[in-house]
């Protein structure tokens, strides 16, 4: 197992972010979290990174507790947070060398290169990331989560405001980096899950109101399109 | 931390505001050491580096401040503090990396006045007129309290993520710590208190210093500031897991 995760709970004040939360992820799969926004989609990761620590409940990533062993955990992931958070005045180049440094990366210059290639970034490494357009800046996130070869990969809204262009670049790149890592990746669009995922788990109001592959998710009202489902799931479950 | 040090002193001296603030501090010396009427070394006529002594303290609460603003409070503007706190990096390493690159553009800054020494010391009747001493010791005493103003601003800047805000507590907190405790001890009315709150005063520590003479009580001083404020920040930077 990658990412196990039992009875995760975040409370903010007095708001549940994220309530009594449970599953796995095994190892290779690529996972979608889809969940409509302040589902706590993005506070779950942030939780699974060892960026804020949970209220109650356990999370092991790579064999290792988030609580007791962050460092260990952090060491294994690659993240990408909301809104893909930059230095723009930084070049790319420089930006994934520092990337490599803090990850604790020992060959640097193999590991950018590397990340570079498997981001397709080659076109635009020495130009500035703020001189870049959306589609490659979002590259240029992903080539930082990945730049120490990470078990797992945690990414935040990937393909969020990319023109559908670089969505579908951006999926095939993921896909292939899901190959041999696993990943969890979150979104609100069906269709990206479909086009990516094996496996979703979608999230309302902190709470998991379902976890299935795709097919199973189909079945369960065969006659519906899956953004139906997904409506339908959403808006009436877990509302208090 | 070396990573984060690295970092840090290319991103500020690719930035303008590293050439501006190190050129106004120079300007701004140099300008009270020689050209002043009537208070500039040579009318003075005494071979001493007093004069930049005694201005560069205020001027420093500009320039470290200026230095500091951006340390944290851009990274949360940013949001880069997510990806920066989810390296297997432990936060003191991360807030010690910035603080000694704070340190280090500042010496890096202090070291164009060393030409100051040399041309006071040129000018010297007889030619090793130059209390050297005393010079060393100001030099000390004025990185230590370059060094705790560099504390003061990392804290400052881990409250805000705006850099201005941040500039303005930073150069606050420093003239508080820096002129109005010392000020405190000048006030009669105020008596033992005055006395006792002017010595935790920087300025108190500095002057001690700068007369040449190390007293482990002063440096000691200083380092427990430093420890104090660093502290703060780190209290402050932890505060999301709260």
């Amino acid at each position: 197992m990658s990412i196990q995760v039992h009875q995760l709970s975040k409370r903010y004040g007095t708001q549940w972010a994220v309530n009594d939360l449970s599953f796995d992820i095994p190892t290779g799969e690529i996972v979608g979290f889809l969940g409509p926004n302040g589902a706590g989609k993005s506070t779950t990761m942030k939780i699974l990174t060892g960026y804020i620590p949970a209220t109650s409940g356990e999370a092991v990533v790579c064999g290792h507790n988030l609580s007791t062993d962050s460092l260990a955990v952090r060491q294994r992931v690659g993240y990408l947070p909301e809104h893909n958070p930059l230095y723009l005045d930084m070049y790319v180049m420089e930006y994934l060398r520092f990337s490599a440094g803090m990850a604790g990366v020992t060959k640097v210059k193999s590991a950018v290169e590397k990340a570079i290639e498997l981001t397709q970034l080659t076109p635009e490494r020495n130009k500035k990331i703020g001189q870049l357009s959306k589609g490659y800046r979002q590259r240029v996130g992903l080539a930082q989560a990945l730049i120490h070869d990470p078990e797992v990969l945690i990414l935040d809204e990937p393909t969020s405001g990319l023109d559908p262009n670089q969505v579908v670049e951006m999926r095939n790149v993921i896909k292939n980096l899901g190959k041999d890592k696993t990943v969890l990746l979150s979104t609100h669009i069906m269709q990206e899950v479909e086009a990516m995922c094996n496996r979703v788990i979608l999230l309302n109001h902190g709470k998991i109101v379902a976890d299935n592959t795709l097919e199973g998710l189909k079945q369960t009202s065969p006659t519906d399109s899956l953004e139906t489902i997904f409506r339908n799931l959403t808006s009436h479950v877990g509302r208090i | 931390m070396w990573v984060v040090f690295k970092k840090e002193i290319r991103s500020f001296l690719g930035s303008f505001i590293a050439y501006i603030v190190m050129g106004v501090f120079l300007v701004i010396t140099g300008i009270f050491m020689w050209v002043i009427q009537e208070n500039n070394v040579l009318d003075l006529g005494i071979a001493s580096l007093q004069v930049m002594f005694n201005i560069a303290p205020y001027i420093l609460i500009f320039l470290v401040s200026a230095i500091t603003m951006r340390s944290l409070s851009e990274e949360r503007r940013l949001g880069t503090i997510e990806i920066l706190t989810t390296r297997p990096v432990s936060d003191t390493s991360i807030l010690l990396g910035k603080y000694l690159a704070a340190v280090g553009l500042i010496v890096f800054t202090l070291l164009p006045t060393l030409f100051y020494y040399y041309t006071i010391h040129q000018l010297a009747d007889p030619l090793q007129g130059v209390d050297n001493g005393a010079t060393w010791g100001s030099y000390l005493g004025l990185i230590l309290l370059a060094a705790s103003y560099a504390s003061i601003g990392l804290f400052a800047s881990s409250l805000t993520d705006n850099q201005i805000v941040s500039l303005i507590i930073s150069m606050v907190l420093c003239f508080f710590w820096y002129g109005v405790l010392s000020l405190l001890g000048d006030i009669k009315a105020l008596d033992l208190i005055g006395k006792s709150l002017e010595w935790f005063s920087l300025d108190f520590h500095y002057q001690s210093i700068s007369r040449g003479v190390l007293d482990t009580r002063d440096i000691i001083y200083f380092l427990g500031f430093i420890a104090t404020f660093l502290g703060g920040t780190k209290l402050v930077f932890e505060s999301r897991k709260w």
